[in-house]
């Protein structure tokens, strides 16, 4: 005769439970406590470094979206492209990374940041200086192990239980 | 006219009582406050601990922006839900819909009339106590059908449906069980078992206290039994259509339901008010706390039942085991009145081991072709 439905079961599932109250709660509380994302996260907003960029609009190629717009004027005595204007409608930017895995001139990357909400969406156009690298817009380490390298590590869930 | 409102004045005046506003009235209105008080506190406390102990079993935080520790979430609740729109259905019944969580809440209410906070201190000293809560706490079944009638709404009339079957049908094993702490106290009145409890009843009638609270959950619709407020198939059961104060209400009869359940619990199985060292009230109020602990450790760890393991658990798990429970104390009572009362607990407790063991191979659902 096979005992098996007189509360075993409850009890075990009580156990788990009871052993849950006294343990570290995995949520994180966001404005106060941040974790670090992913060194490689492809983050908010595209990095243009227009000191390497020659305006070739390889990037507005691979972009499927349509978000990159370049506007480039010949430059004939130093026989080279002048970007008028860089601009992204990061409205419509899918973070996808394509425009940075494109450009042959390493001279786009992705944004570390993920809050850039805006309340228009005028706003969310941006161009040309509002795209440089700054201490507020850091370059993720996607497509570049070397900045990777230099950003600090991911906070896993498992670490904060220890 | 104005002789004829004397007169009825003085008539008036000669049917109150002669020591009027004397003992009698002062310990009513003393009484009747500190039950309000003590309602209205405690269900928000139950909130509190139900939403953090919650969070905290299944490794979240709960409610902690409110206040030191979220302690003021419960108030937050509370203003929130009455400042929103108090809407009636268009077709509903409008007289009904309006009277339903009253109908509901008075009961809840008036149950503490006769809960002991210490020896000697409540509302009423009923000699018929425990009679008294069996009969007004089935009386907010009633309000909850009205809900759920007077909603005009399927999903409400469904869930109202479910609550007077389940508690139609778990009123026998909850009142069966009790049935044991009156043979053995031999009184019907709270103090007076409180009184008799030189050990606590939980370890005399073990089974019996078992069924109670499996049976109290289900009474007032907690998880595991909640079935008939399902959110993920009736929408929110009988209170589907209420919104601002009436559902304050109606939130507030689910809380003071289990604080009253907490508070029968304490009284019946625990020893009420009775403890060594700390004053009787902080006792009581320490074991219905802990009681209600179990409460939430139950909802957060048990899932839903169906309605079929509902009615099957009512009728042949706890009823037959009630009756078995209420045969063994009046044989233990009558035939062995002058018994060790440490050899009656080790026995009880056997006895509580053999039953469930032995019910849990007879419990079967749709003649054993449905797995449970």
């Amino acid at each position: 005769m096979k005992f098996e439905r007189y509360g075993k079961g409850i009890a075990k599932g009580l156990t788990v439970t009871i052993k849950h109250l006294f343990r570290h709660p995995v949520t994180t509380q966001y404005p106060e406590q941040r974790l670090n994302t992913s060194r490689r996260i492809r983050g908010n907003e595209l990095i243009w470094d227009n000191k390497k960029c020659t305006g070739c609009a390889t990037c507005a190629k691979a972009c499927p979206q349509g978000a990159i717009e370049i506007m480039t004027s010949p430059d004939l005595i130093e026989n080279k492209y002048k970007v008028e204007k860089y601009q992204v409608d990061t409205g419509y930017c899918i973070q996808c990374g394509l425009c940075v895995e494109a450009c042959p001139y390493e001279a786009l990357f992705m944004g570390y940041a993920y809050e850039r909400a805006r309340y228009r969406r005028g706003e969310l156009v941006q161009a040309d200086e509002m795209l440089l690298a700054s201490a507020e817009r850091p370059r993720s380490g996607y497509m570049y192990p070397g900045i990777a390298a230099e950003l600090p590590e991911q906070t896993l869930l498992i670490d904060r239980a220890k | 006219m104005l002789s004829d409102a004397g007169l009825r004045f003085e008539l008036l005046w000669r049917t109150l009582p002669p020591d009027w506003p004397g003992g009698f009235w002062w310990h009513w209105l003393v009484f009747t406050i500190i039950i309000l008080a003590f309602v209205l506190t405690l269900v928000m406390g139950f909130i509190y601990i139900e939403r953090r102990g919650m969070g905290r079993m299944q490794a979240r935080l709960g409610p902690n922006r409110t206040g030191p520790f979220g302690l003021l979430q419960p108030v937050a609740d509370a203003i929130k839900v009455l400042l929103k729109e108090d809407i009636t259905p268009a077709r509903g019944d409008r007289i009904v819909h309006w009277l339903a969580p009253v109908v509901a809440f008075v009961p809840a209410l008036m149950i503490f009339a006769v809960v002991p906070f210490q020896d000697g201190a409540f509302l009423a000293d009923l000699n018929v106590g425990l009679l008294y809560i069996v009969a007004i706490s089935s009386v907010s079944t009633v309000g909850i059908f009205m809900a759920g009638w007077s909603s005009n709404n399927k999903y409400s009339l469904l869930g109202a449906m479910r609550e007077v079957a389940a508690v139609v049908s778990y009123e026998i094993p909850l009142v069966l069980s009790i049935t044991g702490v009156i043979l053995i106290a031999g009184s019907l009145s709270l103090n007076q078992i409180v009184l008799a409890q030189g050990i606590p009843f939980i370890l005399l009638q073990p089974l019996g206290f078992l069924l109670f609270f499996i049976g109290g959950c289900a009474e007032i619709n907690r998880s595991p039994f909640d079935l008939m407020e399902a959110d993920s198939e009736l929408v929110a059961g009988f209170h589907t259509e209420y919104s601002g104060m009436k559902f304050a209400l109606f939130y507030l009869v689910e809380y003071g339901e289990a604080l009253a359940i907490s508070s029968i619990v304490t009284t019946l199985f625990l020893g009420g008010w009775r403890g060594p060292v700390l004053p009787p009230w902080l006792w009581f109020l320490l074991k219905v706390f802990i009681v209600f602990f179990v409460m939430v450790w139950t909802r957060t760890t048990l899932p839903r039942v169906r309605i079929d393991q509902l009615m099957a658990l009512a009728w042949k798990f706890l009823f037959p085991l009630a009756l078995i429970n209420l045969l063994i104390t009046g044989i233990q009572v009558l035939a062995f009145p002058e018994a060790l009362p440490w050899v009656m607990v080790l026995v009880n407790i056997v006895i509580m081991a053999v039953l469930v063991l032995v019910w849990s191979k007879l419990f079967k659902l749709g003649w054993g072709r449905v797995e449970v």
